[in-house]
């Protein structure tokens, strides 16, 4: 038989088998293996909940109840879906109730939902010299990130946070933030291009300072 | 054969997402592709672009504070331990529990006959007995806080978890029913509720009828 062999010798797939086996026995009623098999997602979820709920403590609660919410509600979990997508979703569901829980009584702003009218304009062409991905071992560089995404808009930060972070591609990010594919497209190039040019300007102030770039060029 | 001058700037900037997405139409990436190939400026918002994303896209992005999966292990232990204790655990304790409250209840109707009490609701008792990490549920616009599985929760789609302290903390009080035996109901008060039809001994049977 091929199959069992392709599984071995691919370990993305012996990993989706094992999960396919983890959800199959824990809704079964076998709850102990739970955590097993939401532990390589736990980081995931907790980035979600922090993206809306800007706080450490609210956001490792909300990942908590996401998780146990999860547990309780498994047997709804149907094999379509991914389950890292179907955690994040509950995540982002409880982390909305929370603030909106903690905001009720609060005016929000009325252009709080609304998509920004006009376009987005690049500032800086600076020649581009990829950043390697080791340099997310610096502790100061992922700080930069971490800062360059929370200071987008809420709007703008979610989107980004769902698409580009969590991986939901388009249409989840639009369902789980009930808002249209169109507005995910349009929030999704503003953070993008805000981000580049943000990242761009931490260039200019030396924190990427010990990247082997050729003097006077930037990372983008 | 598409040239640069096919698009302006302003539209590879508009559309350079849906680029990196994978979703134009055939014309419009071909024009693009045309366009990044003499542009140096669209090439940088391109670049940069796809640097953003692969460099958030990492998982080693994602910082949690320290103990955090450790924390998140033993609150879904917990909870696991809770669930699997399930129905049988629950009879186990509660059919002689049961019987003991019906024996208790009826040596109190008798001697509560001859010794006047005040009438006391078991919801205005404290709890003092429930461990306080025991983890309970409370769910939204309800005052109660109830076990896991509880059939009196109200409104279950907008439940939460917490610890038993917490909820007391935050004024929820115990639901009566699954979280009986932790109440500190005085026999006499048992004795007057009864009496007054508030909370009858049936109860408790039906209770035990269904799992509870």
């Amino acid at each position: 038989m091929a199959e069992p062999n392709m599984v071995l010798n691919n370990p993305g797939l012996a990993a989706t088998a094992r999960e396919q086996e983890l959800i199959a026995q824990v809704q079964r009623g076998r709850t102990e293996l739970f955590y097993e098999l939401v532990r390589p997602y736990e980081r995931r979820v907790y980035a979600a909940a922090l993206a809306i709920l800007r706080n450490d403590a609210d956001a490792e609660d909300v990942a908590q109840e996401a998780m146990l919410k999860a547990l309780a509600n498994i047997r709804q979990f149907r094999a379509e879906a991914r389950f890292s997508t179907w955690l994040i979703q509950i995540t982002v569901n409880e982390a909305l109730m929370r603030r909106r829980r903690e905001r009720k009584g609060m005016v929000e702003s009325i252009d709080e939902g609304r998509d920004e009218e006009g376009e987005y304009a690049p500032r800086d062409f600076a020649d581009w010299r990829e950043i390697p991905s080791e340099e997310l071992e610096r502790k100061e560089v992922r700080l930069k990130l971490a800062e360059a995404l929370a200071s987008l808009d809420r709007k703008y930060r979610e989107v980004f946070m769902l698409r580009d972070v969590e991986h939901l591609n388009i249409q989840e990010t639009a369902e789980t933030l009930g808002i249209s594919v169109a507005s995910v497209k349009t929030r999704l190039l503003r953070a993008r291009l805000m981000l580049r040019d943000l990242l761009a300007g931490g260039w200019n102030q030396g924190w990427f300072s010990r990247l082997p770039f050729e003097k006077g060029t930037k990372p983008w | 054969m598409v040239n640069k001058d096919a698009i302006r700037c302003e539209q590879v900037w508009l559309e350079v997402s849906n680029y990196v997405e994978g979703d134009l139409d055939a014309g419009l990436r071909a024009a693009m592709d045309a366009h990044f190939l003499t542009c140096a400026k669209c090439r940088s918002v391109l670049d940069g672009m796809r640097n953003v994303i692969q460099l958030y896209g990492d998982e080693r992005m994602i910082e949690v504070p320290a103990g955090f999966s450790r924390r998140l292990e033993r609150r879904i232990v917990q909870s696991t331990k809770i669930r699997s204790r399930g129905w049988s655990v629950w009879s186990a304790w509660l059919i002689p529990a049961a019987a003991m409250v019906l024996i208790a209840g009826g040596i109190r109707i008798a001697s509560s006959a001859t010794v006047p009490h005040p009438l006391r609701s078991e919801h205005a008792q404290p709890a003092r007995n429930i461990p306080s990490d025991m983890i309970v549920v409370v769910s939204a616009g309800a005052k109660d806080f109830h076990r896991p599985g509880c059939d009196a929760i109200h409104n279950k789609e907008q439940e939460r978890t917490l610890t038993a302290a917490d909820a007391i903390r935050q004024g929820y009080v115990p639901c009566v029913r699954c979280l009986r035996k932790y109440l500190e109901t005085t026999a006499a008060g048992r004795t007057d509720l009864e009496r007054e039809g508030e909370f009858p001994l049936e109860a408790t049977r039906e209770d035990l009828d269904r799992g509870h």
